[in-house]
């Protein structure tokens, strides 16, 4: 039980301390660098919990994924982050008041009774995670009970691609693309014309 | 076994998936006038799925039966969609190819998004309704942006990709909130969940909150419109056209069922936040559509002012009520679909008209045609004859007898109010001189001919036989 307390510290401390360098620092680079650390370190929160497959998707999706899209965005545009971060900070204290607002309202909310634990554990068992692995039970039901859900989820990603082609692609028309074929089958007698040409007059 | 395989592809929705994927390929791999036929393609699979809608062979399907759910309202709510997206393919295609946005790729999504719809028609089951929401508004984020070198198409389709994009967020916050006090996601499951509880717990009501805030977006109820005005005018004109006929009706049906059904018990819950929606949009719909210029916009906001005379009868949360919003959509649809077939079709100097005051002296050199025009504005106004007096008739009748009276007084004032726009139109096409002496052109395909004339008739004479539809509505429930 130790040993569990212990991780988790480390992995929820790595996390909070990632994301606070993800929004201070400097370089844009760094920042993306950082936030990879922090959805890693969450992913292995997700493990200790139990949730061995969101575990997995959140590394896959988010930093294999999303993340280097992120990197790549910040290498490729030419963006002065330095500039749009003057006068970031003017704003702080009001920010930090709503901020805080917010935790008051948050605390008073939760302090009352109906956000209570009893309230939620009335309706709602979480499965025994200890018996079955997640994986094994989403692969059970994903592919059987939930197939309608799951044919829909492949329209929608079918709906997304024939979108960003329809919008991004244009047929300029003026495009010379290589035509690997033609060029194997290109001949001496097609490709080499012979011009007798006069003596002293050239072409 | 091989006879439930067979079964599958008499579903609505499956075969309209399977031809949606088929319309693709007809199009990419026709090489010339691929737009033209990826329509044509697209609207006779639209109108062969109503008919497997109308004749129902799915009822013995029950694989899916906690997501799906098949009855004489969604029955109705289905035809109409799908009705409603094959006319308005038909009687906007002129408008695509003389305007040069004929991309095959339009039919195509617009297929996709209707698939949505009926999905979200039928859905029982939170997940399916989110997917569903999804699936038809990511179509149309698409179509809105499709004329890539116009800045307002680009600025409609983002702005309405971003406000999509947040009303999802909260509707999916609220479903969290629901699945959580509840333990389902099945539209059974919560009403069965429920069925012991007096109160509903603040979580639940939260849940409920988000989710109708979510719905409100998507129906364009104020205060959550604020896109429609935008999307509808930058939109291509072909594409505000499908934008105002069909997807309103997917998701009236939508809202009305989620509220219904699993939340009937607790009707005093989200009746106040349903009365607020209505009174605001019908009022808003009225007094802003006044100062407008466009004729887009100004449909915009009538078509909020619309979404909220339908609410009422959500409200009234009875059986009659549902009735009289069946009958409100389906005369909404007609009417629409028949002003934009003329906005489709009208042009002055070789650009469509957009403009209000470019109306002005259509009923010299049309008369046909400004008359229609003015049928159809009288008819949305609510006036007696015509059909859109009985929209606002029986959804009235609906409030009054769930004792709604101020609901019912409040929508005829906003009605009286919202007439005036309407018979500003009317009084610029036969009472002002027109400012230039440019001509107007009408130019209009042959199928759009007959499905415009078959509309005038309806709206005109619908006085004489308004049995057609009450008996057919009469049938209805959840």
């Amino acid at each position: 039980m130790y040993l569990y307390s212990i991780t988790f510290y480390i992995f929820s401390l790595v996390a909070i301390l990632s994301a606070l360098m993800v929004i201070s620092a400097r370089n844009p680079v760094h920042s993306v660098l950082f936030l990879i650390l922090s959805f890693v370190n969450a992913s292995g929160l997700f493990v200790l919990l139990g949730a061995e497959f969101l575990a997995m998707i959140l590394v896959v999706v988010y930093v294999g994924a999303v993340a280097v899209l992120f990197l790549f965005v910040v290498m490729m545009l030419d963006i002065n982050f330095v500039k749009l971060r003057e006068g970031f900070l003017q704003y702080l204290p009001f920010g930090a008041l709503l901020g805080v607002v917010l935790i008051v309202e948050l605390g008073i909310l939760f302090l009352t009774k109906s956000f209570s634990e009893n309230s939620l554990s009335l309706f709602v068992q979480s499965p025994q995670i200890n018996e079955v692995e997640n994986t094994k039970l989403i692969g059970q039901v994903l592919y059987t009970d939930y197939f309608y859900l799951f044919q829909i989820s492949g329209l929608i990603l079918l709906v997304a691609m024939v979108g960003s082609i329809t919008l991004t692609l244009r047929d300029r028309g003026q495009v010379k693309r290589q035509n690997i074929s033609s060029q194997n089958f290109i001949d001496a007698k097609n490709a080499i014309e012979k011009k007798k040409i006069k003596l002293g007059e050239g072409i | 076994m091989l006879n439930n395989l067979i079964y599958i592809f008499f579903v609505p929705e499956v075969t309209l998936a399977i031809l949606a994927v088929a319309c693709l390929m007809y199009g990419l791999f026709s090489k010339k006038n691929a737009f033209n036929k990826s329509t044509n393609f697209a609207t006779l699979s639209l109108l062969f799925s109503t008919i497997l809608i109308y004749f129902d062979f799915s009822t013995n399907f029950a694989l899916f039966d906690s997501f799906f759910s098949n009855t004489e309202f969604t029955k109705f709510f289905k035809i109409l969609t799908t009705l409603g997206a094959a006319i308005s393919l038909i009687i906007s295609k002129n408008y695509f190819i003389e305007s040069k946005i004929n991309k095959f790729e339009i039919p195509t999504l617009l297929l996709f998004s209707t698939l949505g719809m009926l999905i979200m028609i039928s859905s029982k089951n939170l997940m399916i309704m989110y997917l569903a929401i999804e699936l038809q508004s990511l179509s149309l984020y698409v179509v809105a942006s499709i004329k890539r070198n116009s800045i307002e198409s680009a600025e409609s389709g983002v702005k309405y990709f971003i406000l999509g994009a947040l009303s999802s967020g909260i509707l999916l916050y609220g479903f969290s909130l629901i699945y959580g006090f509840t333990g389902h996601t099945s539209f059974e499951g919560i009403a069965i969940s429920l069925v012991e509880i007096d109160n509903l717990p603040i979580g639940l009501i939260f849940g409920l909150v988000f989710v109708l805030v979510g719905l409100a977006f998507k129906v364009s109820a104020v205060p959550f419109h604020m896109w429609t005005p935008d999307v509808y005018e930058g939109a291509p004109t072909s594409i505000t056209a499908f934008f105002a006929i069909v997807p309103k009706l997917a998701a009236i049906a939508l809202i009305f069922r989620f509220c219904l059904e699993p939340f009937g018990k607790f009707y005093f819950e989200w009746t106040q936040v349903i009365f607020f929606l209505s009174v605001a949009s019908m009022f808003l719909g009225a007094i802003a559509a006044i100062a407008q210029k466009n004729l887009k916009r100004l449909l915009a906001y009538s078509s909020i002012g619309h979404v909220g005379y339908v609410l009422i009868a959500l409200v009234s949360a009875s059986d009659q009520g549902l009735k009289s919003a069946s009958i409100y959509m389906f005369i909404y649809l007609v009417m629409n679909i028949a002003v934009f077939s003329i906005i489709l079709s009208l042009k002055k100097s070789d650009s469509y008209v957009e403009k209000i005051n470019s109306l002005s002296g259509l009923s010299k050199s049309n008369p046909v045609i400004s008359a229609s025009l003015a049928i159809i504005m009288l008819s949305m106004a609510g006036i007696p004859p015509f059909i859109g007096f009985f929209g606002k008739f029986y959804v009235f009748i609906a409030a009054i007898e769930s004792q709604l009276y101020i609901l019912a007084v409040l929508g005829v004032l906003a009605s009286v109010i919202s007439a005036f726009y309407y018979l500003r139109i009317i009084k610029g096409m036969y009472f002002d001189e027109p400012d230039d002496h440019q001509t107007y052109e009408f130019t209009i395909s042959s199928e759009s001919k007959v499905i415009l004339f078959i509309l005038m008739i309806l709206i005109t004479f619908f006085i004489l036989y308004p049995s057609l539809l009450t008996n057919v509505v009469s049938s209805i429930s959840l």
